[in-house]
C-alpha cells in the first residue's frame, strides 16, 4: 500500500501530506508516526497540510488523534499551512481541532516546536 | 427543477470516497462556485460518500447541475440499499454515531449545504439529497 513519507530532522518528525488521503492511508500515517516516535526520542511532530484542499471529519479527527497520541508519547505536534477555506469549513462542520497547535507555515511551525508548549488547561489566555 | 446535466459515481470503497471528492470539486469549479463554497460542497460530499460506503454497504452518488431561472445549483444524491436509519432525527444530531466516528457526517454536511433531505426506512436503504445554490 502507498504510504505518506515521514522525514526525521534531529528530534523532530516532519510530514508533508501531498495527496488526497483515503481513510486507510490516514490511519497508516497515524500508525507510522506513532511507531517512529517510540523508536527514537522524538520531541516534536510537524504536520504540513498546505497541499490539502479538503479536510473532512475523518481526516480532522485523525489529525487530532495524532496530536493526542504523540503528546502521550512525549512529543508535541504542530499542524501547519491549513488553507483558510479549509479552516472555515472545518469549524462549520463542527470540528474545531481544540488542543491541536497550529502555525501558518513550516518555518513558524519549526520555530514553535523549539519552544515549550503553552499550558493547556484553564480559560485564561495571556499573550 | 430542470436538471441540465448529471453523472453517476459508484461508491464501494475508501478510494471511491476520494473519487467522489475529486469529481464534486470538478463540478463545483465548472459551476463557478467560490473557493470557500467549493470546499464546503466537497467536504459534505466526502462525509456523505463515506456514510454510503460505511453504513449503507456501498451505493452511488449522482451529481446534478440545476438551472432554475437565474439560480444555478449543484445537487448531490446519495443512495444505498443498506440497513437504513430507524430514527432520522437522532441520526441528524451532532455527535450521534453508530460507528466509531464523531457523528458529524450528517449534521455537519447539512450545515455546509443549502438544502438537505433524507429519506430512509429500516431494511430499505437510505437516500440523501442535498443542494448548494450559487
Amino acid at each position: 500500500m502507498e504510504r505518506i513519507p515521514v522525514l526525521r530532522m534531529g528530534s523532530f518528525l516532519l510530514v508533508t501530506i501531498q495527496v488526497d488521503m483515503h481513510d486507510r492511508l490516514a490511519l497508516a500515517l497515524q500508525d507510522d508516526l506513532m511507531g517512529q516516535i517510540r523508536a527514537a526520542g522524538t520531541t516534536g511532530v510537524l504536520l504540513d497540510i498546505s497541499a490539502l484542499d479538503v479536510v473532512d471529519s475523518f481526516i480532522g479527527r485523525t489529525i487530532g488523534n495524532i496530536a493526542a497520541m504523540a503528546r502521550i508519547l512525549g512529543a508535541e505536534t504542530v499542524v501547519t499551512g491549513m488553507r483558510p477555506a479549509v479552516a472555515i469549513t472545518l469549524v462549520e462542520l463542527g470540528l474545531s481541532l481544540e488542543g491541536v497547535r497550529t502555525a501558518l507555515d513550516v518555518a513558524r511551525g519549526m520555530e514553535m516546536l523549539g519552544r515549550p508548549a503553552p499550558p493547556r488547561s484553564g480559560r485564561a489566555r495571556h499573550s | 427543477m430542470p436538471v441540465t446535466r448529471s453523472q453517476d459515481l459508484p461508491l464501494r470503497s475508501d478510494e471511491d470516497v476520494v473519487r467522489a471528492r475529486q469529481l464534486t470539486r470538478q463540478w463545483a469549479i465548472e459551476l463557478g462556485f467560490s473557493l470557500v463554497d467549493q470546499t464546503k460542497i466537497v467536504t459534505a460530499a466526502s462525509e456523505l460518500a463515506r456514510n454510503t460506503v460505511l453504513h449503507g454497504g456501498g451505493g452511488q452518488m449522482t451529481l446534478e447541475h440545476l438551472d432554475e431561472g437565474p439560480r444555478r445549483g449543484l445537487r448531490l444524491v446519495f443512495v444505498d440499499q443498506g440497513p437504513g436509519i430507524a430514527d432520522i432525527e437522532q441520526a441528524m444530531r451532532d455527535g450521534f454515531s453508530t460507528g466509531s466516528g464523531l457523528g458529524l457526517g450528517l449534521s455537519g454536511s447539512r450545515r455546509l449545504m443549502s438544502e438537505f433531505s433524507i429519506s430512509s426506512r429500516p431494511g430499505q436503504g437510505t437516500r440523501i439529497s442535498t443542494v448548494r445554490w450559487r
